[in-house]
């Protein structure tokens, strides 16, 4: 799967019209995960995850920096995240399914707050995006 | 057995009530073709698929998606009894249609994001929550004959 240039161009377009709000969604894709899969809360034993939790807000935030990272350098993607991809591999090592989860949630809050933006073709754009993260993300696991 | 709290079948209905079947369903199966195109590959009848352009244009697509998801109708209206609803229909995705049925995982998670751009502040998290729930059922429903 390769990003094309209308790709990059999308992606980024996405971001630049996120702006500041990219921490909030990133939160909210955390709420929305942990509602819709309870699966993936095995992850986060230690975080209290009541809505509101000042503790999955600082994680959304971490999560949204790392998107905006990714998008910023998406001409290297691996690059811009091979510290963070290093750490899921050796330490955090969250199955690879989940972050299909994760990107399915956060297409869903980009629509839910941004509905013209989302057009299909940014959509299909965002959504590989999304996945050549989780791609680079788990690239390390074995 | 498959169990849906008062809440979740409130959730459903008060959301399927504001639906237009047509639009919706013509904006999913679009954007199944625009946003994973390999599944373009059982469509070779539908004329142009192109580029999305020509795929949100197509009648056949639009003609296509509101079949799919009146069908979906169907489901809500028998929450309690997905497998029976879906039998006849799981066996013509095997035996004659030959759909693999990640192909309905796909498309729940496209109708999920159609539903959050329509509704936006009122997809809320326990509303796209028993959303999920629905469309993996129903997934599973359709796959469930397979053989």
């Amino acid at each position: 799967m390769v990003l094309s240039a209308s790709d990059k161009t999308n992606v980024k377009g996405v971001f630049g019209k996120i702006g500041g709000q990219a921490d909030a969604y990133g939160a909210e894709a955390l709420e929305r995960m942990f509602t819709t899969y309870p699966q993936t809360k095995t992850y986060f034993p230690h975080f209290d995850l009541a809505k509101g939790s000042a503790q999955v807000k600082g994680h959304g935030k971490k999560v949204a920096a790392a998107l905006v990272e990714a998008a910023n350098h998406i001409d290297d993607i691996a690059g811009a995240l091979s510290k963070l991809s290093d750490l899921h591999a050796q330490k955090l090592r969250v199955d690879p399914v989940n972050f299909k989860l994760l990107g399915q949630c956060f297409l869903v809050v980009v629509a839910s707050h941004n509905p013209a933006l989302l057009t299909p073709e940014v959509h299909a754009s965002l959504d590989k995006f999304l996945c050549a993260v989780g791609t680079v993300l788990t690239a390390k696991y074995r | 057995m498959v169990h849906w709290t008062a809440e979740e079948k409130a959730l459903i209905a008060g959301l399927w009530g504001k639906v237009n079947v047509e639009e919706c369903g013509a904006e999913a199966l679009a954007r199944l073709l625009i946003v994973y195109p390999w599944t373009q590959r059982f469509f070779s009848d539908f004329g142009n698929l192109s580029s999305p352009t020509a795929i949100i244009g197509n009648p056949k697509v639009r003609a296509h998606g509101k079949k799919v998801l009146t069908s979906f109708g169907d489901a809500i209206k028998n929450l309690d009894n997905l497998k029976v609803t879906y039998s006849k229909l799981s066996e013509l995705h095997c035996d004659k249609l030959h759909v693999d049925p990640e192909n309905f995982r796909l498309l729940g998670d496209i109708l999920i994001i159609v539903l959050a751009a329509h509704f936006t502040k009122d997809f809320t998290p326990a509303c796209q929550a028993t959303w999920q729930k629905l469309v993996g059922l129903v997934a599973h429903a359709l796959a469930r004959k397979y053989h």
